[in-house]
């Protein structure tokens, strides 16, 4: 009988290899059919009408008109009479028109009245938005900080924190949607293809068996895309009232300006250190919008521990637009916070920040061996001792460089995920499980396990996930999609693999127990000259497949990973440019299954860091309660010219390996605008308070400093 | 968008008789880089789009006895592949060359460069060519202004102009050459140029049954130093968040004449004259060049968000100098 337990490494023929993506040729080729390529025969485009305002009671909608527009087939209303919108972009109403163009033009003759109330989108302190904006979410204390303070050797106070940004996924949300009689299929772009249903189901008023949902590949969730959103009932209702399948994927500047942001936080910052650097005291005072919800809590000092802390967060309601996770929900943000803190902080004690960071590991807690290993690594490849200097050491000509390092932290673990796993008599096999692929390789991950599970090269294998009529599985959040599909599908071939060596036995001694699959062979261990090919084996199984399932494994998988990103920067002094010339990554994530996806995933999440450090913000205008950037011209993205050199060291082995399997979706992202941020600061000889880092606030900071020398 | 007739004229005359009274009526589409965009949101909604790219006398470079005439309709690419234009006039090719991305400069053309409407988001997003509230009251001053107007801002136009080639050309003394039922007639780039007082002006003297159908930059003389020098926030597509064009006639390292006009800082490519005037009779230097650059942003009043920009054009016009120099 095989055993469900990882294979050690001498053994693995696949899991922690270089294995490129299953459907690289079919993305590369733009043969994968996304939902927005979904074409139904007879389909109609969907379309909404957005409120213009950022506070508003509507009066009174009116869609007589549009519903005498060329080619329109069907209206439905989303929002209602005498309900208050809370953000400019809230979607009032859809209609389904024979062309795009027609759908666009119906939706703008739907006639709408407001009552426009009083906004606010700038992203305000506690102070400025006042007491009925603002509302204290949290506040820690342990240990004393002010006695503390007044004993260290180097304090430092700053404000630090990130705007709001959003998710700006290059796919917008959306979906096709038809109707057979009383079936609903949804192409979904969809971070959990098993929950949607569930959520249809009521709208809809049919039993959730009848919604078939179906997501083979998606082009980017990043934490916005779990929900059906009233934009996916509306399209239902319109599919249904017109009898047609619509198709409605948000327009980018909808998707910009409601489709999903991250929390604004930001922070005033106290924080000491002993004159050996040992760090001694915390005090943070924060706040950050998360639209009229509270989203967004952070918790302060990140992965550092000192023994005296104390933080309180105020939550600012506004009408900035709805929140949603992103990518390591107040992450990013608590990392900016901290490590720029702690940067300022070595540079007042004064110390080298790695040195300084070294020095006080263990406040990490369980980590801190492995971010000691990952510190050096990572020192190693920027070569870190040697291009590091003392903050605000110039050299001659308007060009200078810095050196930034930030440490991060995350859970993982695994969702409940249920596989199938079925041996055709012919020697074929297919996996099966409801999860999607949102981009990060989980279906190749789900190809080696199998794969390397039953002896197979990967391609004997096929994949089949992304639709709800497969086992359900998971939603992708959290980083736990690896923990979930990796184990439910070692354990689904495991068992499908140990049914078919109890039906090989007999022709191969007789006892399954003494049986192995390894390189396309049933072999009895230890004796080469016993075997079975595959295909010969399967062939034992007459007519009947086997299907053996499998579910989430706690024992194959872990959660809680540490990670340290380093950055070097060149500024332009004179303009405020900021390049950023290399990016160093040594990450843990317990045991890889695909090396090269997993450096992807960390590729992926420098350039995404990149562009939230440099660029990234969801501009406001207090005047119009608008998005003023809600397109891509405006809404920057960094682009290959903008990334530098991208260095990613997966941490592996002993140590690495035997905790199990570790998500890597969100751990990757954290570090970048803190690395970033700490390098600039380095390089020019101080802080910009806050991210994006642009050439008006580099100057702005160069010129304070200037005042105060 | 709205629906619209699409016309695609052979001659000139014929254009000319598809263009309507008004610009409501009618539009100049060429490369349809800017045009499309507005068109789809509602921006713009013309009734009819007559395109010149078919119309042989709008395209093409050739060489002719007042210099080098560009056609209208030559796109971007065309420009920079030119080897006179590379050769003879480097300002002008690296500002079409520093225009991404590949697809626009394919597509775009020198007409539609220096036709394109202006970079505001208020604009864009529905509050009119000025940005004004329902009330007539100007977004700009009290809004995000980042990527506004340092020069010629008093009102009611706060906007930047946003062709890179304009600058480059209007430091060469290029003429833009205007078909209409009267022939053609010729007018400085740079009096081609204009800031709109109301919502009815466009930001060129174009008039509605008037095209702008070649570029005729003067043959370059003995001595001739040019360069363009921008400063963007991103490597990958973005806008320039200022240029600096030069044009200098160098006698040795002597400065004997000089041009210097600043891009996305003004209503309209903005000529630095006091830096110009400084220029002339100096040697030019690190040091002269720093006060060049000085002595251009002299007169600018930045509004509320944009400070930052005074020292981008500063720096613009110095480094433009020194490479000019240096060419």
């Amino acid at each position: 009988m095989a055993d469900y337990k990882w294979p050690a490494a001498e053994n693995r023929s696949l899991i922690g290899k270089r294995i490129s993506r299953l459907d690289g040729p079919l993305k590369s080729s733009g043969r994968a059919k996304y939902s927005f390529d979904v074409n139904r025969p007879g389909m109609l485009y969907g379309k909404m009408i957005l409120s213009p305002y950022a506070h508003a009671k509507v009066t009174k909608i009116d869609t007589t008109a549009a519903e005498k527009m060329p080619g329109v087939k069907a209206v439905t209303l989303i929002w209602e009479v005498g309900k208050e919108v809370q953000w400019a972009g809230q979607e009032i109403a859809a209609v389904a028109a024979e062309t795009e163009d027609q759908a666009r033009d119906a939706a703008r003759a739907i006639k709408v009245e407001y009552e426009v109330l009083p906004h606010l989108v700038t992203d305000a302190t506690p102070q400025q938005a006042g007491a009925d904006h603002s509302k204290q979410l949290s506040e820690q204390k342990t240990g004393d900080p002010d006695p503390a303070f007044a004993q260290a050797a180097a304090t430092i106070e700053g404000t630090y924190g990130s705007p709001v940004i959003t998710h700006c996924c290059l796919e917008s949300h959306g979906q096709v949607t038809e109707w057979q009689g009383d079936q609903l299929t949804v192409w979904a772009s969809t971070q959990a293809v098993s929950n949607l249903a569930g959520e249809y189901a009521p709208a809809m008023e049919i039993p959730a068996g009848n919604v078939h949902i179906i997501t083979p590949v998606m082009g980017g969730g990043f934490g916005s895309k779990f929900n059906s959103d009233v934009w996916g009932f509306a399209c239902a209702r319109l599919s249904k009232k017109s009898g047609r399948a619509v198709k409605m994927l948000l327009e980018r500047d909808h998707e910009l300006m409601v489709a999903g942001a991250r929390p604004s936080i930001y922070a005033k910052v106290k924080v000491a250190a002993k004159a050996d650097g040992t760090l001694v005291a915390w005090k943070s005072e924060s706040w950050g919008t998360a639209g009229p919800g509270s989203a967004g809590n952070p918790t302060l000092p990140y992965v550092f521990r000192p023994e005296n802390r104390s933080s309180r967060h105020t939550a600012i309601s506004t009408n900035i637009g709805p929140a949603r996770a992103w990518r390591a929900p107040n992450h990013p943000q608590m990392a900016l916070i901290t490590m720029s803190a702690l940067e300022d902080l070595a540079a007042a004690v004064p110390m080298d920040p790695l040195d300084f960071f070294l020095k006080n590991i263990e406040l990490t807690g369980t980590l801190a061996k492995v971010y000691k290993e990952e510190l050096l690594k990572a020192a190693e490849l920027m070569d870190w001792k040697k291009k590091w200097h003392p903050r605000g050491q110039m050299v001659a000509g308007p060009i200078q460089r810095g050196l930034g390092l930030s440490l991060h932290t995350w859970g993982g673990g695994g969702h409940q995920s249920n596989c199938n796993c079925t041996i055709h008599p012919d020697g074929s096999v297919e996996v099966s499980l409801g999860s999607q692929d949102l981009g990060t390789g989980a279906r190749t991950v789900i190809g080696i396990v199998a794969a390397e599970t039953l002896g197979l090269p990967l391609e004997a294998v096929k994949v089949n996930i992304g639709d709800n009529h497969y086992p359900a599985s998971g939603a992708s959040g959290g980083s736990t999609t690896v923990g979930g599909v990796s184990s439910s599908t070692r354990r689904a071939a495991n068992n499908a693999l140990n049914e078919l060596l109890a039906k090989v036995a007999p022709s191969l001694g007789g006892d399954a127990e003494q049986l192995e699959a390894v390189g396309g062979v049933i072999r009895v261990k230890g004796d080469t000259s016993k075997f079975l090919p595959w295909k010969q084996a399967c062939a034992k199984l007459a007519s009947t497949p086997i299907t053996a399932a499998g579910q989430t494994s706690k024992d194959l998988i872990s959660s809680g990973v540490g990670g340290v990103q380093m950055a070097e920067v060149s500024v332009d002094m004179e303009t405020g440019v900021v390049r950023v010339e290399k990016m160093v990554a040594a990450q843990d994530c317990g045991l890889v299954i695909n090396l090269k996806t997993a450096e992807s995933q960390v590729y992926g999440a420098f350039i995404m860091g990149i562009t939230y450090a440099l660029h990234e913000e969801k501009i406001m205008d207090q005047q119009t309660g608008r998005c003023l950037n809600a397109d891509m011209e405006f809404y920057k993205l960094a682009g290959l010219g903008d990334i530098g050199e991208l260095v990613v060291h997966m941490m592996t082995g002993p140590g690495y390996d035997d905790r199990g399997v570790i998500g890597l979706g969100e751990p990757p992202v954290i570090s970048p605008g803190a690395v970033i941020s700490n390098a600039v600061a380095n390089a020019i000889g101080v802080r910009v308070p806050t991210l994006p880092i642009t050439p008006s606030k580099v100057l702005a900071a160069l010129e304070s400093k200037g005042a105060k020398a | 968008m709205e629906a619209f007739e699409y016309a695609r004229p052979a001659s000139g005359k014929e254009a000319l008789e598809l263009l309507g009274g008004s610009f409501a009526d009618s539009e100049i589409l060429a490369g349809g880089m800017d045009l499309i965009s507005l068109m789809k949101n509602y921006v713009l909604s013309p009734k009819r789009l007559v395109n010149i790219k078919g119309i042989s006398e709008f395209s093409g470079i050739r060489s002719t006895q007042q210099g080098l005439a560009i056609g209208a309709t030559t796109t971007l690419q065309e420009l920079i592949e030119h080897k006179t234009i590379a050769a003879d006039y480097p300002g002008l090719h690296q500002a079409a060359d520093a225009i991404p991305s590949p697809q626009i400069r394919n597509m775009a053309t020198a007409g539609g460069n220096l036709c394109q409407r202006p970079r505001c988001w208020y604009f864009r997003n529905g509050f009119g060519l000025l940005a004004r509230d329902a009330k007539g009251n100007p977004l700009v001053p009290g809004g995000d202004n980042r990527y506004h107007a340092i020069f010629g801002n008093d009102g009611p136009a706060y906007f930047v102009n946003g062709s890179s080639l304009a600058p480059a050309l209007i430091a060469l003394s290029a003429q833009a050459r205007i078909f209409s039922a009267n022939g053609w007639r010729e007018v400085a780039v740079a009096d081609f140029f204009r800031t709109p007082r109301n919502d009815n002006e466009r930001e060129n003297v174009l008039q509605p049954k008037e095209i702008l159908g070649e570029i005729v930059i003067p043959s370059a003389s003995k001595g001739l130093r040019t360069s363009t020098y921008e400063v963007r926030e991103r490597e990958a597509l973005d806008w320039p968040l200022a240029t600096a064009s030069v044009a200098l006639k160098m006698s040795g390292n002597k400065i004997e004449k000089a041009s210097v006009v600043l891009g996305y800082v003004a209503p309209i490519p903005w000529q630095a004259k006091e830096a110009g005037d400084w220029l002339a009779g100096k040697t030019l230097n690190e040091e002269t060049a720093a006060k060049a650059g000085e002595a251009a942003v002299q007169g600018a009043k930045p509004l509320s968000g944009n400070k930052y920009k005074v020292q981008l054009a500063r720096v613009c016009v110095k480094r433009a100098l020194l490479a000019a120099g240096r060419a």
